[in-house]
């Protein structure tokens, strides 16, 4: 099959559906992370593919917001598993299901 | 016909394609793609096999001594006793270690390795996978080293390896920052991140004896020890080599590894080096090109592989002399002062640039180089200090 | 465009993204995230935009993955792993797909084959970047100072006022 966009499509629409179970079904909170990372590659997949399907010549926007969606990623992975430790620290475990008391 | 003996190796892949032109278009580029990779891998494992009893020679000549000289003439049949030996030890897997991890990561450290060495241009018209990101993809695979390290000491289930594999990923993440930034320079003044561009870049005489390689402008020349020291520590030699000292932690992430597994990371380590020296060449000191204009008749292959012999001849000499460094020292050295000399040195590239890139730019940059050096080195005080020693004898 | 490449590489980062899903042990887990990675990669490669490729193999896997990795190093005191795939989760997730399957298949403008062009060059990328993406760029900067900062905050031990 000739890859149309339609193909690149469902491909990064199944991708982000895996990464939703992930963030929904897992109760690790390093899982959902991993979720959360599966899900922003589908969406960088998505733009990239609309941009080489569009109307060709046009300027690299896709390129671009998908090199910026990568970099925030980055970011916020960092601040992320930031937050993992340091609640591992006070709760002694990663389990989402006992964070459960406003008070520390 | 010196043109057609530089060109030797791009003529008979030429031919060996033609002689398969009755097949259908999508073979002929997998057809060359994979003589690209056979070619490769035949003169980089032909040059490790040979570095391994060369490095054991000169360090045995450095210390006084002769190194291996039974096996062969001088000893040179070495690598093949080496390899027997590596081949029919036995392989011990731990009973509790994660198989799959374990059995992946030598692996994944030779094949980032050798992915690496794919982008080099070796010759006139003579690199593997010419990518107009040549260089970032060099790094980008470099930087998957870490990942494959990390599971080669987990995957062991043993203290000393996680404890090695944590310093060796610790090292080798603070030494990505200078490498990269101080391959910036380079990239700026040539305007593209393809290898093939930065050799084109570089060729030229003053006066037909002083090549124009990056090298001989006072950013190169700083640029390129900046990188080499971080290629140093990026292959984990000495004086770097922290995560395999033998008297510390065993062999760090390799300790539970033996015969075949070991000798790949062995030959992953002696790749790296090889990557590494590669692109110091192509980046600083002008690729292909010959130091003379007179001398232009030598293939250009020659010259790559002479100048990536001199540039390995250094990492031994190095591992000869100099002890090793501790890890708060090496980390110091990585953020303290190589990151902020990797900044000035892209200030300086650019003022030699916009001076006109004659003597006026040579004097400039020198002049911020050696300000920011001096500055550095008041500065930073970095020993420890340690409390006046007390004495206490037995009564 | 090859069909061939197309197909191996969706197998690959399908598969690697429902082991990351669902295997039990999390290393696992974050390795198979390290294939999806490459997947995507590949498949930005075979695209035409060989920078974001390259950007992705060099951030995601050389910066996330090895993140993830420590940090699973660092909190591992919760070794029994979860008692199986949620089926609230799994329902939604099934939910979510079949919506965008059925909003793809029926817009028919959709079922184009790709334009020929020639893959984007880092220095266009580069101009553009300078001049009409300057200021996302700076702010993409300060995103990044802060993220550093903020972590680096976060897990650091706190001093004790007593020595």
């Amino acid at each position: 099959m000739t890859p149309t966009l339609q193909l690149f499509l469902i491909v990064s629409a199944a991708l982000f559906s895996i990464g939703l179970l992930a963030a929904l079904s897992r109760r690790h909170a390093i899982f959902i992370l991993i979720g959360i990372e599966l899900m922003l590659a589908a969406a960088n997949l998505n733009f990239v593919a609309f941009w080489r399907f569009g109307p060709q010549p046009q300027p690299p926007t896709g390129v671009l917001v998908a090199i910026f969606s990568i970099a925030i990623a980055a970011a916020e992975a960092a601040v992320g598993l930031a937050l993992v430790i340091a609640i591992y620290r006070h709760y002694r475990t990663t389990n989402v299901d006992k964070f459960d008391s406003l008070k520390g | 016909m010196s043109d057609s003996l530089d060109q030797i190796f791009i003529s008979a892949k030429h031919w060996i394609l033609s002689l398969l032109s009755g097949l259908p278009d999508w073979v002929a580029p997998i057809i060359s793609s994979l003589i690209n990779i056979g070619a490769l891998l035949g003169v980089f494992l032909t040059l490790f096999a040979a570095i391994s009893v060369l490095e054991r020679k000169i360090l045995g000549r450095m210390q006084n001594r002769y190194g291996p000289n039974r096996v062969g003439p001088f000893g040179l049949f070495q690598p093949v006793a080496d390899g027997i030996k590596m081949l029919i030890k036995e392989d011990v897997v731990p009973a509790r270690a994660d198989k799959v991890v374990h059995f992946l990561a030598p692996i994944l450290v030779a094949a980032t390795a050798i992915l690496a060495l794919g982008v080099i241009p070796y010759g006139r018209n003579m690199t593997p996978f010419a990518i107009d990101g040549g260089i970032l993809f060099f790094f980008a695979v470099g930087s998957t080293t870490e990942l494959a390290v990390f599971m080669a000491g987990w995957g062991s289930n043993n203290k000393f390896s996680m404890l090695g594999a944590m310093r060796a990923i610790a090292q080798m993440v603070s030494y990505e920052l200078p490498l990269i930034l101080t391959t910036l320079p380079v990239v700026m003044i040539v305007g593209s991140l393809s290898p093939d561009a930065i050799v084109a870049a570089q060729d030229g005489y003053s006066l037909s004896i002083l090549p124009h390689w990056f090298v001989t402008t006072p950013w190169g020349a700083a640029a390129f020890v900046l990188f080499f020291v971080s290629g140093l520590v990026e292959s984990n030699r000495t004086p770097f080599d922290v995560p395999e000292g033998e008297s510390e932690i065993v062999a760090g992430h390799m300790t539970e590894y033996s015969g075949f597994k070991y000798a790949t990371f062995f030959m992953a380590e002696y790749f790296g080096m090889f990557a590494v020296s590669g692109l110091a060449v192509t980046l600083f000191l002008g690729g292909w090109h010959s130091p003379i204009a007179a001398l232009n008749f030598i293939p250009s292959y020659f010259w790559f592989f002479l100048k990536l012999s001199a540039l390995l001849f250094v990492y031994i000499w190095v591992r000869g002399t100099l002890p090793r460094t501790r890890v708060d020292q090496i980390m110091n050295f990585a953020w303290k002062f190589m990151l902020p000399m990797a900044f000035t040195l892209i200030v300086a590239a650019a003022v030699w640039h916009y001076q006109g890139r004659g003597l006026a730019g040579w004097l400039w940059s020198l002049a911020v180089i050696a300000l920011v050096y001096l500055a550095l080195s008041r500065l930073l005080d970095t020993r420890k200090k340690f409390a006046p020693r007390t004495y206490r004898f037995a009564e | 465009m090859n069909n061939v490449a197309f197909l191996v590489i969706a197998i690959i980062t399908l598969s690697g993204a429902l082991a990351a899903a669902a295997l039990p042990k999390l290393i696992h887990a974050a390795l198979s995230l390290v294939i999806v990675f490459v997947g995507v990669a590949a498949y930005f490669f075979l695209l035409g935009a060989e920078f974001v490729g390259l950007v992705q193999v060099f951030v995601y896997i050389g910066a996330v993955a090895v993140l993830i990795v420590f940090t699973i190093l660092l909190t591992r005191r919760e070794v029994t792993g979860d008692r199986g795939i949620n089926w609230g989760g799994a329902i939604v997730a099934l939910a979510v797909f079949t919506g965008l399957l059925w909003t793809i298949l029926k817009t028919k403008s959709l079922a184009i084959p790709a334009p020929q062009i020639e893959p984007v060059t880092v220095k266009v990328i580069g101009e553009v970047l300078m001049t009409n993406y300057v200021w996302p760029l700076q702010c993409v900067g300060l995103v990044l100072t802060a993220a550093l900062i903020g972590a680096l905050i976060l897990v650091m031990e706190e001093k004790r006022e007593e020595r």
